[in-house]
């Protein structure tokens, strides 16, 4: 036996070269390192989108982005106003309907009657509904609303919107729910309390942040989604007057501007990607901070 | 498998059960979760202002029994009963019988401590707060009222408004227990309520429910055989379902009547 002779000289646990030690420590960083590298790879085309929606955004952003109206064809000057009010006008529409809906959903499918037949029927539709194509749930809004109110509207591109994020909000909602420990549902009915004390004063706040993240989401969806308002909203190129009215919106403007031939209009699409960008960051960031879960 | 024991414990109860010997009153009570049998005809007659501890192995249907003194089962989909549970007369299943008074007629305190994340405030206000009662005088004083009762005033009194999540174990628990007599109760019924707990916590717990006999009556579900025979007074033991023998905690404990009870008691099985 040389085991003697080469515990002398090497370490006690170090591997020995018998049997596949060797191979197999390899083989364990190998992996490690190729984790680690593709992790970082995943990081490269959202790290290459800001780079470069900051690069080309930047120089022209200032305050009359915010409050100046687009030029005309071919002229310089202005900004875009009128869409950064039209996508919270929007947003907010689809939000309006699609969070109290999502929510009550999600708490009849996960609180009230989680076993029955119309809570599968919800749960099955809703995850059918993320897969669905955007430019589709805008067709259906013009359908819907846009040929029946005979105009486009902020209307129409908010329930377009609201029908895209509704699946989100209820599945992300339905999850949070469910993440509330069965402990406290029991205290509080254990005290005599209803199912709507035990949801409303009980699960529902300790589901909140769970739920806003959720909504969170949504809006940063509905806020870069172009094809719902497309033909929905379509576009002005004047302030929002009312709900009734052809709203402008960023990401259509994103898109009518970049495929224009006049190089400000184009930097002017950059600078609204960078706006978008920055709104939804700044939206999803606050909802962290309000929601924050208080006692912990 | 019911024996003479559970049939007549009227006779056995008399001698040292001055109050309400038949407080809660177990009719031939079966239980099914689906298609399984929990429990097979259980008869049994609770006194009032005691202790009774329900022992036996896991599966034997104690907690179930207990689960159903506040019908809190019937939150599990696919469950059943036959039989009756009276209590002080009224059947529980009576159709004029509001399940929410029901339960704020009886305390549960559960095995593992079940806080909610508000203030230990909030907590013991809980149950006022949802009956809609919200004078500040009379929170402020059911406070006090079930911190003391629970045994907890003098730890928690300067930190009512901090989060009950950041009390230690045992805290939770008697948090849980205080929380469980603010809607003044007459019943509690405690299931496990010292398994998560260390000795020291324990001792506190089992303590207090010692002090708390004199104003409730008290049911407790546990594993711990010492502790069935340190804070209780009666002593029922259950197996595969059936009630084995109800009997004096005493009794049970030095001189059972049946094999069952003394091969589980003596840790021969279970």
């Amino acid at each position: 036996m040389t085991n003697t002779a080469s515990h002398s000289d090497k370490n006690f646990f170090s591997a020995d070269g018998k049997g596949t030690s060797v191979f197999r420590l390899f083989r364990n960083r190998f992996l490690t390192g190729l984790c680690i590298a593709l992790s970082l790879l995943t990081l490269v085309p959202l790290f290459s989108i800001v780079i470069l929606v900051i690069q080309n955004g930047f120089p022209l952003l200032s305050a009359n982005l915010f409050t100046q109206l687009p030029p005309a064809p071919g002229m310089d000057g202005g900004g875009f106003g009128n869409a950064i009010l039209g996508t919270l006008v929007m947003v907010g529409i689809s939000l309006v309907f699609s969070v109290p809906l999502g929510i009550l959903a999600a708490i009849f499918v996960n609180e009230y009657a989680p076993v029955s037949w119309l809570a599968s029927a919800v749960r099955f539709v809703a995850k059918l509904l993320t897969g669905i194509p955007s430019i589709i749930c805008g067709v259906f809004a013009f359908a819907a609303v846009v040929m029946t109110t005979h105009k486009f509207s902020a209307l129409a591109g908010g329930i377009a919107l609201a029908i895209l994020i509704l699946p989100t909000i209820l599945l992300t909602a339905e999850q949070a729910l469910l993440g509330v420990p069965y402990a406290f549902r029991e205290a509080s009915f254990g005290v005599g309390a209803t199912p709507f004390q035990t949801i409303w004063r009980i699960v529902l706040p300790e589901a909140m942040p769970a739920i806003m993240t959720g909504v969170m989401l949504a809006v940063a969806r509905a806020a870069g989604e172009t094809a719902p308002v497309l033909f929905t909203a379509l576009f002005s190129q004047n302030w929002i007057k009312g709900i009734m009215e052809p709203t402008a919106s960023l990401s259509v403007l994103i898109y009518n501007f970049a495929s224009l031939p006049y190089a400000y209009h184009i930097k002017l699409a950059w600078s609204a990607s960078l706006v978008l960008v920055a709104l939804v960051t700044l939206s999803n960031i606050l909802a962290q901070v309000i929601f924050a879960p208080k006692h912990r | 498998m019911t024996t003479e024991a559970s049939q007549h414990p009227l006779e056995l109860t008399n001698d040292f059960a001055p109050g309400e010997t038949n407080f809660i009153k177990v009719d031939n009570f079966k239980f099914f979760y689906g298609k399984k049998e929990a429990l097979h005809g259980i008869n049994l007659e609770i006194p009032s202002r005691k202790v009774t501890a329900f022992i036996g192995p896991s599966g034997c249907g104690k907690s179930t029994l207990l689960r159903n003194f506040n019908r809190m089962n019937e939150l599990i989909p696919g469950v059943r009963h036959e039989g009756d549970i009276t209590i002080h007369g009224t059947s529980i299943y009576d159709p004029s019988v509001e399940i929410i008074a029901l339960r704020r007629r009886i305390g549960m305190v559960f095995q593992k401590s079940n806080p909610f994340p508000m203030s230990i405030f909030e907590n013991i206000v809980y149950p006022l707060r949802i009956a809609g009662q919200n004078t500040r005088s009379v929170l402020e004083e059911t406070v006090e009222r079930c911190l003391r009762s629970a045994a907890l005033w003098d730890e928690v009194k300067d930190r009512l408004h901090d989060s009950a999540l950041g009390l230690s174990g045992g805290q939770m628990q008697r948090l849980c227990i205080a929380r469980a007599v603010a809607s003044r109760p007459e019943i509690l019924l405690m299931d496990e309520p010292c398994s998560a707990l260390d000795p020291i916590a324990t001792a506190k717990v089992e303590e207090l429910i010692i002090e708390l006999k004199k104003d409730f009556t008290i049911v407790i579900v546990t594993h711990n055989m010492q502790q069935a025979s340190r804070v209780s007074e009666l002593t029922a033991f259950f197996y595969l379902g059936n009630l084995v023998e109800f009997d004096n905690t005493r009794k049970i404990f030095t001189n059972p009547s049946m094999k069952q009870t003394e091969e589980y008691i003596t840790g021969r099985f279970g």
